[in-house]
């Protein structure tokens, strides 16, 4: 049946380095289209062992004539095998997309199509609804939308049982989804999210993994925060179903944690916490504790040292996390005495300052959260002093970066002003001539006066 | 776990476990040239910040990158029989199988053994097809429930309800499980106008036991351009059955009482 396509590389057919190459292309395309707003990713479904066993047989493109054919013998052949074959034919036929726009062009195509969709024969039914998944993998919209009339009985489906035929109905319909806007306006009336929202009991992690990446699609779409997320939406929303609830125990940490499974709901979540819709209902839900739970969980899977330590190992350890990590602790740290005494008193000073080398972004992100402790008055300064800091920020005054030296300015005025000794120290550190270099930059200049001033008069 | 357990307990409990210490601030701490403030941050969607998050996540949906999950193993098996009587069916795949199951055997009417695709459409099945008590309810209040899984609608009559799921929920014209029952016992009121919305030429009786849809083989659909839609109630097309099923009798009352 279904398997996934792992990205295996297929071996000797291409180099490393091609491999590297076709990878930065991919990203830099993606970028791109991101800056675009046209951010559209689909996934296809193909069987492995299917397709190692018809290896060779290159996919045909057939014309008029040919769909025809395979499409009578499919509807009205008498041998069961017969009719089968032909389907099968016909969806290999339909990964090339000169053989989907001949197919979507021809009269009753599609309508025959569905009629095997829904037809008595579950075998009949299987392909059919594969051919719809190689159309709903295409680029070209026409091809995507004459999936449409499919659309009910796909949902239809996703209240039976049979866990391999929904979840090639869910990846058809993520598919459908993220294609367009005309699309979802047909989706949403006809009860996706009720239908979502049943099929996530469901037991099987390839159906869940299936149902959160449809899910992630329809989160993702440009509309949703005002269509699609909102409890105060008519048709259907997330925020007003059970899904919220169900996904977040699908993230909960312990030995039932399907990370394929989590990945796709950890996404869901994203999209509607950052569409700022109405994140309160996602706390009392649970959100915070689960999700804090989770990056510990993943966080101890990550660091293997005795050492105090949080996400901040696990940042050190995957340094694309970075950005969101500090982020993460700016929020927590800002308007809260609380969090800012934790960060003292687990000793997460030191290892903060370690990331001040990593880069512009991050440094800039650290410096930040180290003045939402420091500008908590002396007794936090206190207990940021003595120790590597000082040394840190000479370093980072070292930077060519005006931001984060701007940073590290406001950071050594709340120094000053809260720890008794800390300008003496400095000057004793040849203070003065790291600001000096300082001295001539528009957004600096002022806060380095300031700065001297302080140092050399008190 | 890796982490100390107190640490653990500490990260995991509220945050303000320990004593927070004094917050003491200096007016002369924010003023200029000195402007830092502590403010959360919040990215809105769009955000450049999320840009790089969103290419890995893409380029992880693509298959570029090596998936986390793993594909389990699908063995082919020596044939075998389809074991409910009356199948003979030949499989060579579990999961062939399975599909074949749970579209044939699994949600099946006790009464008239067609199958449907979920349970939902097989109790609504037999509740309106099969329920007397339901027939005579029906006389007086609104008893066809919406098809579609959240919407509470009801409606009086088959066809009524069929131009909500066309009008309401966009569903098609020609939806395969919606079919208005063929009364063959004594008339009851309000079956004639189901017997007059479906068309001459429908025996309305399976040909075959195991069909799911008597029609399949003879499909010649109206076309259904928008524009019909309009006239639609006037022209039920024939082509509509509920299908067969499996052994399953009546559900009762419980199921009527659940609204989303």
């Amino acid at each position: 049946m279904w398997s996934r396509q792992r990205g295996r590389l297929k071996p000797l057919c291409c180099g490393v380095e091609e491999l590297r190459c076709r990878r930065r292309e991919r990203e830099a395309a993606l970028r791109k289209a991101r800056r675009e707003q046209q951010l559209v990713s689909k996934r296809l479904l193909r069987d492995e062992a299917l397709e190692e066993a018809e290896e060779g047989c290159v996919a045909m493109i057939f014309g008029e004539a040919e769909i025809q054919q395979f499409l009578r013998l499919a509807q009205r052949g008498t041998e069961e095998k017969e009719r089968e074959g032909a389907l099968v034919s016909l969806r290999r036929g339909l990964q090339r997309p000169e053989t989907q726009q001949t197919f979507i062009r021809l009269e009753g195509s599609i309508r025959t199509l569905v009629g095997l969709l829904t037809s008595n024969q579950a075998l009949l039914q299987l392909e059919a609804a594969r051919c719809l998944h190689e159309l709903s993998h295409s680029e070209q919209s026409a091809v995507v939308e004459a999936c449409l009339p499919a659309t009910s009985y796909l949902l239809t489906y996703l209240s039976g049982h049979s866990s391999d035929f929904i979840e090639l109905c869910l990846y058809t319909l993520g598919n459908l989804i993220v294609e367009s806007e005309a699309v979802r306006r047909q989706l949403l009336p006809q009860g996706i999210v009720p239908a979502l929202a049943a099929c996530i009991q469901s037991p099987h992690l390839t159906v869940l993994e299936a149902l959160g990446y449809a899910l992630s699609q329809l989160l993702q779409a440009k509309e949703a925060p005002e269509k699609i997320i909102p409890s105060a939406s008519t048709d259907s929303s997330v925020l007003g179903s059970t899904l919220p609830q169900h996904m977040l125990q699908l993230l909960q940490p312990g030995p039932k944690l399907n990370l394929g499974v989590a990945v796709e709901f950890a996404w869901c979540l994203h999209y509607i916490i950052c569409s700022q819709v109405n994140n309160a209902l996602l706390i009392t839900q649970g959100a915070l504790s689960t999700l804090g739970l989770l990056l510990l969980d993943l966080a101890g899977a990550v660091q293997r040292t005795e050492d105090a330590g949080l996400e901040l190992f696990l940042l050190q350890k995957q340094p694309s996390l970075l950005p969101e990590g500090l982020w993460l602790l700016n929020n927590l740290t800002a308007n809260s005495p609380s969090f800012c005494t934790s960060l003292l008193s687990l000793d997460l000073i030191e290892p903060l300052l370690h990331l001040l080398s990593v880069s512009n972004v991050v440094s800039v992100l650290v410096l930040t959260v180290l003045c939402n402790v420091a500008e908590k008055g002396p007794a936090y300064c206190q207990r940021l002093w003595p120790g590597p800091l000082l040394s840190s920020l000479l370093d980072t005054l070292a930077f060519s970066d005006t931001e984060v030296v701007g940073q590290s300015l406001e950071l050594l005025q709340l120094l000053f002003l809260y720890q008794p000794g800390a300008a003496q120290a400095f000057l004793q550190q040849s203070g003065l001539q790291a600001l000096q270099r300082h001295e001539e930059v528009a957004q600096l200049q002022d806060r380095v006066h300031a700065l001297q001033q302080t140092a050399l008069h008190g | 776990m890796q982490l100390p357990p107190a640490l653990h307990a500490r990260l995991a409990g509220a945050p303000g476990s320990a004593e927070p210490l004094p917050v003491e601030r200096d007016p002369a701490a924010r003023t200029a040239p000195f402007r830092f403030a502590p403010r959360p941050v919040r990215f809105p969607r769009e955000h450049d910040f999320f840009e790089e998050g969103d290419v890995q996540r893409h380029l992880y949906l693509q298959d570029v990158l090596t998936q986390v999950g793993g594909a389990p193993e699908r063995p082919r098996v020596p044939e075998f029989t389809c074991q409910v009587a009356g199948c003979c069916q030949v499989f060579d795949a579990l999961e062939d199988y399975e599909h074949h199951y749970h579209t044939l055997h699994r949600n099946v009417c006790s009464f008239c053994k067609r199958a449907f695709p979920s349970g939902h459409l097989l109790d609504t099945h037999i509740l309106e097809w099969h329920d007397s008590l339901f027939q005579i309810l029906a006389e007086r209040q609104d008893m066809y429930q919406c098809l579609v899984e959240g919407c509470t609608e009801k409606f009086r009559t088959s066809r009524d309800r069929k131009e909500h799921l066309v009008m309401r929920h966009l569903y098609p014209v020609d939806f395969r499980f919606d079919k208005p029952r063929k009364s063959r016992g004594p008339v009851m009121p309000g079956a004639a106008e189901q017997v007059l919305a479906e068309a001459p030429g429908d025996d309305g009786v399976p040909s075959e036991v195991d069909a799911m849809e008597v029609c399949s083989e003879h499909v010649e659909p109206p076309p259904a351009p928008a524009g019909e839609r309009r006239a639609y109630s006037h022209r039920i097309p024939s082509t509509i059955c509920f299908g067969q099923g499996a052994s399953r009798g009546f559900k009762r009352a419980k199921k009527r009482n659940k609204h989303q």
